[in-house]
């Protein structure tokens, strides 16, 4: 499907700021830190600008954002928008950043996302499920992650030993990253006795919320190839949305990635097999393993299998969320997985750099499995359009 | 049990909505019934979601089902569910059709999947209730 494009796409540049608490810096500032630091990685100024794209603030969702991010780059660029897939944003806006370009639009595209709610305003994250969902008690994202979680549980037998490798394996990782929020090693025990949040969930399976921002810059594979950095190239993008409110669902406890892998890996004409490794949305613990089953990385109730036994880990066959994931790096809303993601590719990973890859897979997704982005990203261009 | 501080965790009554609170708060459980094509459905809307149609009633139904899915909660999002620390919260699958959210406050023992439960009506005030379920057993 790429190779029906007029040309061939890439990411040429990665930024993004520190994560945790950053007090002090605004959500406009976490943007413009990101889009000036993925710049700077990819040798461009904020001159060669010809987009601003963003995913709103999760804590504030405040309007015309773009175009408020874009006034503190003091840029006014042709394409400037926010899309509203949740987390499935960060992989839409760079399926909507390579439609402008292919309709001669624009040729450098930047996508951010920066919000503060650790140090601002954190209210949104314990908000009640519309509706009756605050008489009902259910308030906050991990209750609603918990109620998928059980019903998978029942549904394929994972185990609560199974979401603690997910949390540990991401932690390990994290363990070698200098960025990341929480680096200490996790062992099964804590893990255990760690508090309950919403049963099956304890504070272990959720991830942290955190203040920071990334960004990434999208062009052309002819602009790419004149830029600092080796370029890597966009192979396939695929998107499929549960929509509905998690609980109306029919099948609650399935999620997009099945439809939405389907459709990247046929974008990019690949297989599983192809891919040396996974950036994976893990807001909680049981959503990799429900994402790498739908992928057909392993069937339905095999997923945990593959952390228990250690094959996500660095070294392993599939190495997933190298750089501890939302679980263990930022609980912010997924951007900084794409950064990681190119990071890998370009071997700049240091301690945690998985060896050679060619191939890496980001996913993404939003609400409570309402939404859902597939990405194939990789060294070579692959077949030329 | 006292159930004053739920009060304010009550959504917005409008029209639209008021024939399923107002049922409650008399103790009847409502739900809406397609005129044309039976479906019964929750929350309420002025269509029905599955043909589209406009004429809907609203009918008294039993309102008993299974448990899809559950958790427990630990942690205290409001000061109403203080005394009921850890409660649980029910996907209930209706008889009727819809799932509910649903609140389950003193349970006797550890829900399960698949359990039967039964609505439960819990009175706020002389005016005020709402919907939660208890085991059927």
């Amino acid at each position: 499907m790429m190779d029906r494009l007029r040309q061939r796409y890439c990411i040429v540049g990665v930024g993004n700021t520190a994560f945790g608490s950053t007090p002090g810096e605004s959500q406009v500032a976490l943007n413009v830190q990101a889009i000036r630091a993925a710049l700077a990685d990819a040798g461009l100024t904020t001159r060669d600008l010809d987009g601003v794209l963003t995913k709103a603030p999760t804590s504030t969702f405040p309007m015309l954002w773009a175009p408020r991010v874009a006034e503190a780059l003091r840029v006014r660029p042709a394409i400037v928008g926010t899309l509203d897939q949740a987390g499935g944003s960060n992989i839409g806006l760079i399926q909507y950043a390579i439609s402008c370009i292919e309709l001669g639009q624009g040729e450098v595209i930047a996508i951010s996302y920066g919000d503060n709610p650790r140090t601002g305003t954190r209210a949104s994250y314990a908000r009640a499920r519309g509706g009756d969902g605050a008489v009902a008690g259910l308030f906050g994202a991990p209750s609603s992650y918990a109620l998928v979680a059980r019903r998978r549980m029942h549904e394929y037998g994972t185990s609560k030993e199974q979401l603690a490798h997910v949390a540990m394996t991401h932690r390990y990782h994290a363990g070698m990253n200098p960025n990341a929020v929480y680096r200490s090693p996790i062992t099964f025990d804590e893990y255990m006795n760690a508090r309950w949040v919403a049963e099956p969930f304890g504070l272990l399976d959720c991830c942290p919320v955190s203040d920071g921002g990334a960004a990434y810059i999208v062009t052309t594979e002819s602009r790419a190839k004149e830029l600092a950095k080796a370029p890597v190239y966009i192979r396939g993008i695929g998107q499929s949305h549960p929509s509905w409110e998690f609980f109306r669902r029919p099948d609650m406890a399935a999620s997009g990635a099945a439809a939405s892998g389907r459709m990247c890996f046929e974008s990019a004409g690949m297989s599983t097999a192809d891919v040396d490794f996974c950036e994976i949305y893990d807001c909680f613990t049981i959503v990799p393993i429900i994402t790498l089953e739908e992928y057909g990385f392993a069937e339905r109730g095999r997923g945990g299998a593959l952390y228990q036994e250690g094959e996500t880990r660095i070294g392993g066959r599939l190495p997933c969320n190298t750089s501890g994931g939302l679980l263990s790096e930022s609980g912010m809303p997924g951007t900084q997985l794409v950064c990681e993601a190119v990071r890998q590719l370009r071997g700049e990973c240091g301690a945690r750099q998985v060896r050679n890859p060619q191939v890496g897979l980001v996913s993404q997704q939003g609400g409570i499995l309402t939404t859902h982005a597939t990405m194939l990203l990789a060294l070579e261009g692959g077949r030329r359009p | 049990m006292n159930f004053e501080g739920f009060g304010e965790l009550l959504p917005e009554i409008d029209r639209t909505n008021a024939p399923f609170w107002h049922g409650l708060a008399s103790g009847e459980l409502r739900l809406q019934k397609c005129a044309r094509c039976s479906m019964h459905q929750y929350p309420a809307e002025t269509f029905c979601y599955a043909c589209g149609a406009q004429a809907l009633d609203w009918v008294r139904v039993a309102g008993e089902g299974t448990i899809y899915s559950f958790v427990v909660v630990h942690q205290q999002y409001h000061k109403a569910f203080k005394d009921f620390l850890p409660y649980t919260v029910a996907i209930v699958q209706m008889d009727e059709g819809p799932r509910m959210l649903s609140a389950m406050l003193g349970l006797q023992r550890p829900a399960r999947i698949g359990d039967r439960v039964m609505p439960c009506i819990r009175r706020i005030d002389g005016e005020r209730a709402f919907l939660t379920y208890e085991l059927a057993d």
